[in-house]
C-alpha cells in the first residue's frame, strides 16, 4: 500500500525520497514542496488532495519527469529520474508515462483516431499495429465508434475519454491525472472515474490522481493531502 | 512520412491563413521570376552573341555607316575567318506600334555566319532567287499571324516609302535565347532602291567570324588599324562586348533587381515570420502536451519548421509556375523584350529563395516552442 515516510522500500514502482521544489519570484523565494517522501506500489490507485497552492500539481509534474526537484530522487520502476538528461527524460515520459489533464488537451485538429494514435507515432510499430493499438484503446473508453470524430463534435465526458485513451495505447507504466474531472459535470465525471478505476481493477494500472472533489478522491484506494508543501 | 498528417492538419486548420500566406509566397515569387526574366530578356543578347564573331561599326556612332567596299579588305586580314553585313531599316507594318527588328542582309554569306538561326534550305533556295524575298523569325511571324507565301508590306521610316516582301521562309533559334522576332530581306534589294538622296555603297555594320586559332582582340585590333585615319574610320568589338554595352545603356539592372528582389524577399520574411509565430502562440498548449506525451525539442522544432516550409513551398511553387506560364505567352511588351521566358535556373532559384525565406522566416517561432518549457506551458493552462 502507498504511503508517505522516509523508510525506502524496494518493491514501490514509484519512490521519492526527501524531494523539494522551489521557485524565485523577484527577490523571493518560494517553496513549493519541501522533504516529500511518498512510496506508490504498482497497480494502486493514489489520489493527492489540497488546497490551490499546495503543490499538487507541481508533485504530479516531477513525478511525470516534466520538470526537475530542487532536491531529492526519484525513482520509478528502479529509474532515477532526477538524473537524467532533458533528451532522455522526454524519451523516458514516452515509455513509462500517460497523462490525463484537466482541459482534455487533445489536438483539435485531429480526429479521435489520430489523437490516440499521437503517442505510437513514436514508437516502432507497423501502421497496422498502430491502428490495432489505437482501435483497442478506444474500445476500452468505450468510443469504437468514434473514431473520425474530431474533438468538437465529442462532449466532455467523451473528450476525456479519447484522453484517456491516449494516455494508455502505448501501455505506460502509470497514469499521471491532473484534475481529470474538474471540468466536467457529476455524471461525465463519475464515468470517468468508474473507468479509472477500471483501469485499475481490471487491467492493474497504476494512476496517480491530483484532485479537488473528495468524491472523485473517495474512488481511489489511498488519499494523500499536500498543505503548504508538505505531504500527509 | 507518418508525421505528415500532422503538418497537413496544422496546416489546414486556418484554411484561410495558410491560403493568404502562401499567396504573398505566391505573389513574391511570381515578381521574383517576372524579374529574372526581364533580366534574362536584356542580358538575352549577351548569352546569345557568339564567342567568335566581331561585330564592326562606325566609330563615331552606331548609326553611321560603312563602305562596302570594306567587306573584301577585311576579309584580306590575318585570322579572319568570314565576314557578312547587314543594314538596319527601321520600318513598321501597317502601325508605328508595330516595330520589329528589320536586316537587309547580304544573302550570300549571312546565313553561313549566324549558324544558330535553323532556316529550311528549300526556303533559302527561294530567298536566294527572289529580289523581295524575305524571312522572319517564328516569334514575328506568330505575333502577326504570318504564313510562308504572304505578302508583307514595310513602310520605310529611314528608308522612305512603302516596301512589299514575299514571306518565303520562318527561322527558328537552336536555343532559348536565340532573337526569334527579327525580319530580314535582301541588301541587293534595298541598295537598288534606295530613295533619291540616299548614298549609295553603304551599309550599317560588319559581322566577322575569325579563325579557330586566332585571338579575337588581336583581330578587332587589325581591323581598326586598317581604316584608321580614312573617312570611315571603324570600331570592332566582340558581339559579346557590342550586346552588354546596349545592356549598360538600360542602366543598372542588376541593381534595380538586388533592390526590388530584397524588398521581396524582407517584406515575405516579415509576413511568414509573423504568421508562424502567431500559430506557435495560440498552440502553445497543444506543444505543450506534445512534449509531455514525448515528443522532444527537435520534433517541435522540426514540426514548426515543416510547417513554415510546407506554406513556402506551396506559394513558391503557385508562383513559379503562373510565371512559367505567363512568360510562355512570349514578349508582353510588343517587341522591346524579345526574348521574354523564364530560365530552368531562374525557376529553381525562385523555389530555392521560398524554401529559404520559409525557413528563415520558421526559425525563431520554431526556436521559440523548441525551447518551450513544459510544466511553465502547462501551469498556465
Amino acid at each position: 500500500m502507498a504511503r508517505v515516510g522516509s523508510t525506502a522500500r524496494s518493491e514501490a514502482l514509484i519512490c521519492l525520497r526527501g524531494v523539494a521544489k522551489g521557485y524565485r519570484r523577484g527577490s523571493e523565494d518560494l517553496h513549493v514542496l519541501t522533504d516529500v517522501n511518498l512510496d506508490v506500489e504498482r497497480g494502486e490507485f493514489v489520489a493527492l488532495m489540497g488546497p490551490s497552492g499546495s503543490g499538487k500539481s507541481t508533485l504530479l509534474n516531477l513525478i511525470g519527469g516534466l520538470d526537475v526537484p530542487t532536491a531529492g530522487t526519484i525513482r520509478v520502476a528502479g529509474d532515477a529520474i532526477t538524473a537524467l538528461s532533458r533528451a532522455r527524460l522526454t524519451a523516458w515520459r514516452a515509455r513509462h508515462v500517460g497523462f490525463v489533464f484537466q482541459m482534455y488537451n487533445l489536438i483539435p485538429v485531429l480526429s479521435a483516431f489520430r489523437n490516440v494514435e499521437l503517442p505510437l507515432l513514436l514508437l516502432p510499430l507497423s501502421k497496422a499495429d498502430r491502428r490495432e493499438r489505437v482501435a483497442t484503446a478506444l474500445r476500452v473508453v468505450g468510443l469504437a465508434d468514434r473514431l473520425d470524430h474530431k474533438p468538437r463534435e465529442l462532449s466532455g465526458g467523451q473528450q476525456q475519454r479519447v484522453a484517456i485513451a491516449r494516455a494508455i495505447v502505448a501501455d505506460p507504466t502509470f497514469l499521471l491525472c491532473d484534475e481529470p474531472t474538474g471540468d466536467l459535470d457529476r455524471h461525465s465525471a463519475d464515468e470517468i472515474l468508474e473507468m479509472l478505476h477500471h483501469l485499475v481493477a481490471e487491467f492493474g494500472k497504476t494512476v496517480l490522481m491530483v484532485t479537488h472533489d473528495p468524491r472523485a478522491a473517495a474512488r481511489a484506494q489511498v488519499t494523500f493531502h499536500l498543505d503548504k508543501g508538505e505531504l500527509s | 512520412m507518418r508525421f505528415l498528417p500532422l503538418v497537413a492538419a496544422n496546416l489546414l486548420r486556418k484554411k484561410a491563413r495558410t491560403l493568404l500566406t502562401a499567396a504573398s509566397f505566391a505573389v513574391a515569387l511570381f515578381l521574383f521570376c517576372l524579374l529574372v526574366t526581364i533580366r534574362a530578356a536584356f542580358n538575352q543578347g549577351i548569352d546569345a552573341a557568339g564567342a567568335d564573331r566581331i561585330f564592326v561599326t562606325n566609330r563615331t556612332s552606331l548609326i553611321q555607316p560603312l563602305p562596302l567596299a570594306y567587306r573584301d579588305q577585311i576579309l584580306k586580314l590575318p585570322g579572319v575567318e568570314a565576314v557578312t553585313y547587314a543594314n538596319w531599316f527601321g520600318g513598321v507594318y501597317q502601325d508605328p506600334k508595330n516595330f520589329f527588328p528589320q536586316f537587309a542582309i547580304d544573302k550570300d554569306t549571312y546565313r553561313d555566319m549566324y549558324r544558330e538561326f535553323r532556316i529550311d534550305d528549300a526556303a533559302w533556295r527561294e530567298f536566294l532567287s527572289d529580289r523581295t524575298a524575305a524571312i522572319a523569325g517564328a516569334a514575328l511571324a506568330e505575333r502577326f499571324g504570318w504564313k510562308v507565301g504572304d505578302r508583307v508590306p514595310i513602310q520605310g521610316t529611314i528608308f522612305t516609302g512603302e516596301w512589299n516582301f514575299h514571306l518565303v521562309g520562318i527561322y527558328e533559334g537552336s536555343k532559348p535565347t536565340d532573337d526569334l522576332t527579327q525580319f530580314w530581306f535582301r541588301s541587293d534589294y534595298l541598295l537598288e532602291n534606295l530613295p533619291e538622296g540616299y548614298p549609295d555603297g553603304l551599309i550599317g555594320w560588319y559581322a566577322v567570324r575569325i579563325a579557330p586559332d586566332a585571338d579575337l582582340v588581336e583581330v578587332c585590333k587589325r581591323i581598326d588599324e586598317r581604316f584608321a585615319n580614312s573617312a570611315w574610320e571603324t570600331r570592332a568589338q566582340s558581339e559579346k562586348a557590342l550586346a552588354a554595352s546596349f545592356v549598360k545603356q538600360m542602366g543598372n539592372i542588376e541593381t534595380l533587381m538586388l533592390a526590388v528582389g530584397a524588398v521581396v524577399v524582407f517584406t515575405l520574411l516579415l509576413v511568414t515570420g509573423n504568421t508562424m509565430a502567431g500559430a506557435v502562440r495560440e498552440r502553445t498548449a497543444e506543444l505543450a502536451v506534445l512534449k509531455a506525451i514525448g515528443y522532444g525539442d527537435r520534433f517541435v522544432l522540426g514540426l514548426v519548421l515543416a510547417e513554415s516550409l510546407g506554406i513556402a513551398l506551396l506559394g513558391g511553387v503557385a508562383g513559379t509556375a503562373f510565371a512559367k506560364a505567363f512568360t510562355l505567352g512570349g514578349d508582353p511588351t510588343g517587341g522591346l523584350l524579345p526574348v521574354f521566358y523564364l530560365p530552368d535556373g531562374g525557376a529553381v532559384a525562385a523555389l530555392f529563395l521560398a524554401l529559404g525565406v520559409g525557413f528563415a522566416a520558421g526559425l525563431a517561432p520554431a526556436l521559440q516552442a523548441a525551447r518551450l518549457d513544459v510544466a511553465t506551458a502547462l501551469r498556465r493552462l
